[in-house]
């Protein structure tokens, strides 16, 4: 196999990488909202639970969450098959796990923010909703951008573990023609790819950044 | 009639460990000046954050223009008015912060319109003709387009003013409103509550500048450990007070 056929057939796993990428952001950025109001609730049970959930979600392996989720359906209830589209059960997976990661930040990012600004937004009337909406989310969302960027940028080494359910992404590809090859060479095409799409979540991520610079 | 009544409030922290207004009683008419003076932790803060709402009372009554904000039920403890009631009484009433708690993210001429628009429903061409025209008032025309964090503290300060006065309140509070400033800037904010008080807007001001409070305010009241321990014409408690806390209060302000 010449190195160009290597790198035309990785590129088809890649489509599927960025699709965990894409779709894993899509889902968990506002789950783990969802996490951290739960998590920071007044009522002590809803609180409890969602800490320990989160805790469960952070303190064990992600690939061990994605074998649990692919397969644990299956050795539940035994008439039901593993999913023929792997990509379902990955996305559920890689978005829970990162709306963990989130919740986390966000909620750091909330606890951040000075008590006066919700004194002044309520004294002006504001109801509690528009006081989230306007006053406080848009400038945690400043305060927390360089740690999501981290959780970005490690998430795009993360859909590499996909291939512990055998979903053809980008790293299983990769394994299967460096076990069919006996060559080392697809791995070093997959850390090259790895490496450029970080290259571009920086980019990206640093434009973002800098479009939130006109204040303070 | 009053524009601000308050009954008996009782306010306590820490399980009732802490009494920090004992007993306060305070009306306030309509275009009154009202200057409160006294040493750190005398409850001026609470009072103030009792009477706009920021915390809440354990016993008395709060009223705006006649309406209740709260009122004390058989057992002497305060009970809130509803929701929609609340909002009602909100817009009625501004406070001026002492770290002014501008919004960083928004423009001064947001912080100045947003409000107006999202609370009260005004239109936004409504709402920036009132902001340009407050802003021009406060010498800040040019700064509209600016972010609070580009202002000095006194700039802020003014924007905070005017922000409150976007709401169109009936009556305004200040907390210690140039505590924050270099002493070379406070001359600007004392100047602007000047004028307002020259357009006869309902004010509750808490300071530490005494002759400002002798010169401008229609009233001053001396708290001390949670009780109004003198009130009265300006001149006479800040110039010929009759209480002996008073005078030595005062005394500290006289040597420096
Ligand atoms: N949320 C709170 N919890 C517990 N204690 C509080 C709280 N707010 C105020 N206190 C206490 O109440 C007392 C009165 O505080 P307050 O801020 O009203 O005083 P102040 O007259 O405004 O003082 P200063 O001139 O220093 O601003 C202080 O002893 C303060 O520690
Ligand atoms: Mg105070």
């Amino acid at each position: 196999m010449t190195l160009s056929t290597m790198i035309l057939k990785m590129c088809e796993g890649l489509g599927s990488t960025c699709a965990i990428f894409f779709l894993t952001l899509l889902f968990s950025l506002p789950l783990g909202m969802l996490f951290a109001l739960l998590r920071m609730s007044k009522n002590k049970v809803v609180s409890s639970v969602m800490r320990f959930i989160i805790s469960v979600l952070r303190g064990t392996p992600l690939m061990l969450q994605l074998l649990a989720v692919t397969y644990g359906p299956h050795y539940l209830i035994n008439d039901l098959g593993v999913a023929r589209n792997k990509l379902i059960p990955v996305v559920i997976a890689f978005a829970i796990n990162y709306a963990a990661y989130f919740a986390e930040i966000y909620r750091g990012g909330i606890d951040s923010m000075p008590v006066g600004q919700y004194e002044a937004a309520g004294v002006l009337g504001y109801t509690k909703i528009q006081t989230f909406m306007r006053i406080i989310l848009p400038q945690v969302v400043k305060r927390i951008m360089p740690s999501i960027t981290n959780e970005v940028v490690t998430l795009v080494k993360d859909t590499s573990i996909a291939f512990c359910v055998s979903y053809e992404e980008l790293f299983t590809i990769g394994k299967q023609i460096a076990n069919s090859q006996t060559s080392f060479t697809p791995f070093l095409i997959a850390g090259i790819f790895y490496f450029v799409f970080n290259g571009l979540v920086d980019v990206v991520m640093g434009r973002i950044e800098k479009r939130m610079d006109y204040y303070q | 009639m009053n524009v601000l009544e308050i009954k008996n409030v009782k306010k306590s922290f820490n399980d009732s460990q802490l009494h920090v207004l004992k007993d306060i009683s305070l009306t306030v008419a309509q275009g009154e000046v009202v200057a409160i003076i006294g040493p750190s932790g005398s409850g001026k803060s609470t009072l103030l954050r009792c009477a706009t709402l920021l915390t809440q009372m354990d016993s008395g009554d709060l009223l705006y223009s006649g309406d209740y904000a709260a009122r004390n039920n058989d057992q002497g403890v305060s009970v809130y008015a509803d929701k929609q009631q609340l909002k009602k009484i909100r817009s009625r009433f501004g406070l001026v912060f002492q770290n002014f708690n501008l919004f960083p993210h928004f423009s001064v001429l947001k912080n100045l319109t947003d409000a107006p628009i999202h609370v009260l429903g005004r239109s936004k061409e409504e709402a920036e003709k009132k902001a340009m025209s407050l802003l021009e008032k406060m010498g800040l025309a040019d700064k509209a387009d600016a972010y609070p964090c580009q202002l000095s503290g006194g700039q802020q300060q003014r924007v905070a003013i005017a922000r409150a006065l976007a709401m169109e309140p009936e009556i305004l509070f200040f907390d210690e409103p140039t505590s924050a400033l270099d002493p070379e800037l406070t001359g600007e904010i004392l100047k602007v509550i000047r004028q307002l008080a020259e357009e006869h807007m309902t004010m509750v001001i808490v300071t530490h500048e005494m002759s400002f409070a002798r010169d401008v305010a229609d009233r001053v009241i001396f708290m001390d450990g949670g009780v109004i321990v003198e009130q009265g014409d300006p001149k006479e408690v800040i110039s010929n007070p009759k209480e002996e806390r008073t005078r030595q209060f005062l005394s500290r302000f006289a040597q420096n």
